[in-house]
């Protein structure tokens, strides 16, 4: 459409539309632009609760506030969710601001959750909680590092398409995991349970009254960590560098192959570390959908904010919002609950759409003669 | 024990099926340079539009005629799965979005759709219980009679619904389409390099459109498939579990060759039920058996790029937009 040519007509054609890259745009328009787009989704989705349900769309927002901050506990609920799917987020950064699609996740979050599930199942008793807890984070960096290191290795080594290699690994640590909780629950049921409930070792200790406080707080200093390495370090000017350019990187002296496993290694040992917080700091148990796809959804928090991990607080929490108030909205109204996933996946939509509009103009064709004389 | 190797096979091809259709459809996309991973959002879009279609045509018509049993769901799969695509590829062919996020994105929205009408078709008109549109499912399942009369051959060979059988011509048309047309070439031009492709003459961004619709409608039939043949009219919340990815998968393991997604589909469709069909196992070697597609494409991905040989590459430009100002 928008570049419509025409080879067989031999007179000029020119198109009605034209598309050129913009130089730079403020910060605020683009902003502004983005804001725009979430108006727009939210007045179709608006449309689309009204015409499936006949719900006042006014009404149904209202209880979608009400989702998240009606009472103390939702609240924390959703700091704590949001701090989850931010952990992970921060862990695909790096190395999708290096070019590497780390879209595996999803299972260096489930590989780290079982690794350290592993040590409370078999020395859960023997170790004061102390020692087990340090045991259990190392374990879950190093296999978190191990599942998006393998990926990494093979993508430096020979230029394996990670997209897709990753992707599969999720799939095996989905499976490792299922096997494993076969292997653990006699019964056949499938469900692990809460693990050490009695005893609590291994669990993260309470502190100011909140069970989820120590996860919010450790994902909030690396939050600043992130935005630190990736601005201020040598490392993240490197991972700048080789994913602007391969070729201008190695020109310039950095070695590519080191900095693509070491950035994958990073981005595994945090998604591992989003996987032992869980273990150890929320759901003191693994099955195949603990990550519940925000190993997916992350990816999206990452570059809607454009991986800026200060942003990402805030689209992460968004979209944490919006999941919540689907949820009340499907309950209070007797709703199907996937109505969240048709609402998020709209606003998805508008945003991804908007970016285009930020690194895009589009000019019409007698606009384009104006400028032309 | 001839029997149990019959069935084994005959099951193995009921679960491929789904499988091959994903897999073509996903082909035919990435041969344009778009990976679409929305596939298992659109395959479940595809199978409730189905039975959307099927379940209104039943609702509203007192006598049900086969013909229209089959047409009506058959259509508007395709046209749900169409749109879907549509949406993929206006965000990423004209808007130059992300397509991995993109993909995503859509993945979560087409899962969401599928879940909730599910869920809550029946009681908009006020009905309860689960959709089971056991007509249509009769129809969609149909086989010429002589095969129970030809045993274990014609259980394997001739007792599966048409779709089956249209699964396996649309990928040897694509087979067809990708190595022995001029269109097909030019499709694989645009996915290798589309400045050249663009250079050479060739509209990038139609190919793009056409690949990623006519792919994305390919898959629907999947879930389709999945709905009205293999579960026979019913619809159950994520009942298609991950086939969407496993069609992926074997994108990789049939080396972007459709002709070849026919068996590698088989034989995942053999390895995804052989841990159900095989007695006495227990239920974490059956986890492990489960493992094993996904480990195999991993072999497959690793290895063919290890060997690098170059007929059997991803398309060079696959995940990357093409915008023809850029350098």
């Amino acid at each position: 459409m928008s570049e419509a040519k025409d080879n067989s007509t031999q007179k000029l054609h020119e198109p009605l539309l034209h598309i050129v890259k913009r130089a730079g745009i403020s910060r605020p328009k683009a902003w502004l632009i983005r804001l725009l787009a979430i108006l727009l989704a939210l007045v179709l989705n608006a449309l689309i609760i009204y015409w499936l349900t006949g719900l006042n769309p006014i009404a149904v927002y209202k209880t979608m506030i009400d989702g998240s901050f009606s009472t103390k506990r939702k609240f924390w609920v959703l700091l704590q969710n949001t701090a989850m799917l931010l952990c992970i987020a921060l862990a695909v950064t790096p190395a999708f601001k290096m070019r590497f699609w780390n879209l595996g996740a999803e299972g260096q979050v489930l590989i780290g959750a079982l690794s350290s599930g592993a040590l409370m199942f078999y020395i859960g008793d023997k170790l004061p909680s102390g020692v087990l807890i340090l045991l259990m984070l190392v374990c879950a960096l190093i296999s978190g590092i191990i599942w998006a290191g393998i990926p990494a290795l093979f993508k430096a080594r020979f230029g394996t398409n990670e997209t897709l290699f990753t992707l599969m690994m999720n799939y095996v640590a989905i499976q490792l995991v299922n096997t494993m909780i076969a292997v653990w629950v006699p019964s056949g049921s499938g469900v692990l349970g809460i693990m050490n409930s009695k005893t609590n070792t291994g669990w993260l200790p309470t502190i100011f009254g909140q069970k989820y406080a120590i996860n919010i707080i450790v994902v909030a200093v690396l939050t600043v960590f992130m935005f630190i390495y990736l601005k201020y370090s040598k490392h993240g000017y490197e991972i700048a560098v080789v994913g602007e350019s391969e070729n201008t990187a190695r020109y310039i002296g950095i070695n590519v192959r080191k900095v693509v496993i070491r950035t994958a290694a990073l981005s595994g040992c945090i998604a591992g570390l989003a996987g032992f917080l869980l273990m150890a700091g929320s759901a003191h148990t693994v099955s195949s959908t603990i990550a519940g796809g925000n190993g997916f959804t992350a990816v999206l928090v990452s570059w809607l904010a454009k991986f800026n991990p200060f942003v990402m607080v805030l689209t992460s929490a968004l979209i944490e919002f919006l999941q919540k108030g689907a949820g009340e909205i499907a309950q209070a109204f007797r709703l199907s609950n996937d109505i969240a996933d048709i609402a998020t996946g709209i606003i998805l939509f508008f945003i991804i759409g908007s970016e285009f509009f930020i690194n895009y103009r589009v000019i019409f064709r007698h606009k384009a003669h104006k400028e032309g004389k | 024990m001839f029997s149990i190797l019959t069935s084994f096979l005959h099951s193995s091809i009921v679960q491929g099926i789904p499988l091959l259709y994903g897999a073509t459809g996903e082909i035919l996309t990435e041969k344009s340079g778009h990976l679409n991973l929305g596939i298992p959002g659109i395959m479940y879009v595809g199978g409730i539009s189905g039975i959307v279609g099927g379940y209104l045509y039943e609702h509203f018509c007192e006598k049900p005629v086969a013909l229209l049993c089959i047409l009506i769901p058959l259509v508007c799969s395709l046209l749900g799965s169409g749109l879907m695509a549509l949406i993929y590829c206006f965000l990423t062919v004209t808007l130059r979005a992300n397509q991995n996020v993109t993909g995503l994105a859509l993945t979560t929205f087409g899962t969401g759709i599928g879940n909730f009408l599910g869920g809550s078709l029946l009681s908009f008109f006020g009905e309860s219980g689960s959709i089971s549109l056991l007509t249509i499912g009769k129809w969609y399942k149909a086989y010429p009679a002589f095969a129970d009369k030809l045993g274990g051959f014609g259980e394997v060979f001739f007792s599966y619904g048409f779709l089956a059988y249209l699964a396996v011509i649309i990928a040897l048309c694509a087979q067809y389409f990708l190595t022995k047309t001029r269109a097909g070439l030019n499709l694989r031009a645009v996915g290798e390099n589309p400045a050249t492709a663009d250079a050479a003459g060739i509209n990038v961004s139609k190919y793009k459109y056409w690949s990623t619709i006519i792919g994305g409608m390919v898959a629907g039939l999947g879930g389709l498939y999945f709905v009205m043949d293999y579960t026979g009219g019913t619809w159950t919340n994520n009942g298609f579990g991950d086939r969407g990815w496993l069609a992926i998968a074997i994108v990789i393991f049939a080396l972007w060759k459709p002709a070849r997604a026919i068996w590698c589909a088989f034989v995942f469709g053999g390895l995804y039920i052989c841990a159900v069909l095989i007695p006495g196992l227990t239920s974490a070697a059956k986890e492990v058996i489960k493992m094993a597609p996904y480990i195999v494409t991993v072999l497959v991905l690793v290895l063919s790029s290890v060997r690098n040989r170059r007929e059997n590459q991803p398309p060079a430009h696959l995940g990357l937009n093409y915008f023809r100002e850029d350098r």
